[in-house]
């Protein structure tokens, strides 16, 4: 970034003094310890930054101070109990989390998942979008110096969680998704909610443009920095709005559809400018889009049930209970010991608010997974920064890793 | 043993054909295909996966361990070709004592975090690695806590 770029602002070139000043002598390179506890960080990321001057010559990110051993821990809690796990991974994105999970243990079950609990999933999931989408915009405004989108985001993510709260109870770790359809049947009165949010969301969207589309600081602090080619962003493993917004159109949701993605429909927002600028409109754009898919689930709800006809997977109604010897018998089977799982192994995709989210579960046909790992978007698009950042200045740095959206809960685990 | 159904797949014939030694085993379950790689080989599989066949992307790499059986450790990868919308999970078998195999950062340079991963949670030797040091845990942390033997509670704190 130079002054220059900025519109409207002339850089004057000033003629050199005649007489230069003393030079310093000692060496300009130096190594700066930035993070892990830097604000603008977004959590524990340590970066080890090789500078000469203001120039970034070699860079090395640090990760792990959140690492808390979830992939050990799958492995000691019946599969239903994994659940809440997965919460915990991207914690602003916990249901994304939870469905992928899901999605992955069902379809080793091969169980079908009524058309109610997968249109509800869907627009849960587009909320949680949203919700993170909100998050990053308002954190990423506040580093490069614009205080106020961030109380314009958080009203609106407000909504968002009294709606989550309205679900499941919980306003974060929500944990709804379970294996089988959703943990509780959909509250009374949850149209009117959706929909009184639903209507004004994208009249607020126009809000956060207008505070930042054409705002010159923004422009002049966010074009033209973080470039990273698309082929350096494949081969190491960056995914999500980061290539959308250098021109691959390349979506899980339209490409490897889940969970009834295929029946909506929305677009894929993509840009070519491949700055943080064109992250931002690829970002911005894609709350439309959710906008647009969480209108479509509110009007075209089907009617049913909210889980899956496997009574050895899901926990009976307690009314019948009370009446039927199965039903009685299914309950404590499933809760002494859980259910158990054909062996096989899966791995399921879906697109998360920060990129490709993967669940690798590996069954052995006991009631325990044998293995899960957790392929989190953070993980791979952190690997980029050193690649993204070089030769660049110190200044751009937060710039630029601000635009990678990542969250360190979901590249520690 | 490689099924028929496996083998019948274009990409697995065209790999048959250029590396017969290759490929050990493979099957084709729940609409996904795995290919069990001869350890030996498996730079030159993922080379000619990506350059002729196009997966571009290695979506990830970890480790399952299969203690007390023998070979113990499987090293899985999981490449992905956005062009051609597949994906393709590779496996390679080593055994328990001092498991080692070929880094495939030559190919793609983000399997570099990934093996690092495994090698810190599995304590897979990943040879010609750039890096390969503990990503997640502490420089001085002792055992490879995804190991089957490793405990899930106890002293360690």
């Amino acid at each position: 970034m130079s002054a220059g770029d900025i519109p409207g602002v002339t850089v004057v070139e000033t003629e050199p003094a005649e007489q230069a000043p003393e030079v310093d002598a000692r060496p300009r390179r130096m190594t700066l310890n930035m993070g892990p506890q830097h604000p603008s960080t977004h959590g524990v990321l340590r970066l080890v930054l090789d500078l000469d001057g203001e120039t970034i010559v070699a860079s090395q990110p640090d990760i792990g101070y959140l690492h808390t051993g979830i992939e050990k821990e799958f492995e000691v809690k019946n599969y239903q109990q994994a659940v809440t796990l997965t919460d915990r991974i991207d914690y602003l994105a916990p249901l994304s989390n939870n469905l992928c999970y899901c999605l992955a243990v069902e379809k080793l079950l091969a169980i079908e998942i009524p058309p109610m609990a997968q249109w509800t999933r869907v627009m849960l999931t587009e909320l949680t979008r949203l919700n993170s989408h909100l998050v990053w915009l308002g954190t990423h405004a506040i580093d490069i110096g614009a205080m106020s989108v961030f109380l314009y985001c958080f009203r609106e993510r407000e909504d968002i969680l009294r709606i989550f709260e309205m679900y499941s109870g919980q306003r974060m770790m929500t944990s709804y998704f379970r294996i089988g359809g959703l943990a509780l049947e959909p509250p009374r009165g949850w149209q009117k909610r959706v929909k009184s949010f639903i209507d004004v969301f994208p009249s607020r969207v126009d809000e956060y443009e207008e505070l930042l589309t054409n705002n010159r600081i923004w422009i002049g602090r966010t074009k033209g920095v973080g470039r990273i080619s698309i082929e350096d962003m494949l081969d190491l493993g960056v995914t999500g709005p980061m290539l959308r917004a250098a021109g691959l159109q390349w979506d899980a949701r339209k490409s490897e559809p889940y969970s009834s993605y295929e029946k909506f429909d929305f677009e894929v927002p993509t840009r070519t400018e491949n700055d943080v600028y064109a992250r931002y409109l690829v970002r911005i754009e894609e709350m439309r889009q959710s906008a647009r898919i969480i209108k479509q689930a509110l009007e075209g709800m089907p009617e049913g049930r909210w889980t899956a006809d496997a009574p050895h997977v899901v926990l009976p109604e307690r009314e019948k209970m009370k009446t039927e010897m199965e039903a009685l018998i299914y309950h404590f089977k499933i809760v002494t010991e859980g259910f158990r799982v054909p062996a096989g192994e899966v791995y399921q995709t879906i697109e998360s608010p920060r990129g490709e989210v993967c669940y690798y579960v590996v069954s052995d046909g006991t009631a325990k997974p044998y293995r899960v790992h957790v392929r989190g978007p953070s993980f791979g698009n952190l690997q980029a920064i050193p690649c993204m950042i070089q030769g660049r200045l110190i200044a751009d740095v937060i710039a630029s890793i601000g635009s990678m959206d990542f969250v360190l809960g979901d590249a520690d685990r | 043993m490689i099924p028929d159904e496996v083998k019948s797949l274009p990409l697995v014939t065209a790999l048959l054909n250029t590396a017969p030694d290759a490929v050990l085993g493979g099957k084709f379950d729940r609409a996904e295909v795995t290919l069990e790689i001869n350890a030996e080989h498996i730079v030159g599989v993922c080379a000619y996966l990506k350059q002729v066949q196009n997966f571009v992307r290695l979506s990830t790499v970890t480790g399952v361990d299969w203690y007390p059986q023998e070979p113990r450790f499987e090293v899985v990868y999981h490449l992905h070709s956005p062009e051609r919308n597949e994906r393709l999970r590779l496996k390679c078998r080593l055994a328990g004592a001092n498991p080692a195999i070929d880094s495939v950062t030559a190919v793609w340079r983000g399997a570099g975090w990934y093996e690092r991963e495994t090698f810190d949670l599995f304590g897979v030797q990943f040879r010609n690695h750039p890096d390969l040091r503990r990503i997640m845990l502490p420089e001085d942390w002792e055992g490879y806590p995804l190991r089957k033997d490793y405990p899930v509670t106890g002293d360690r704190v």
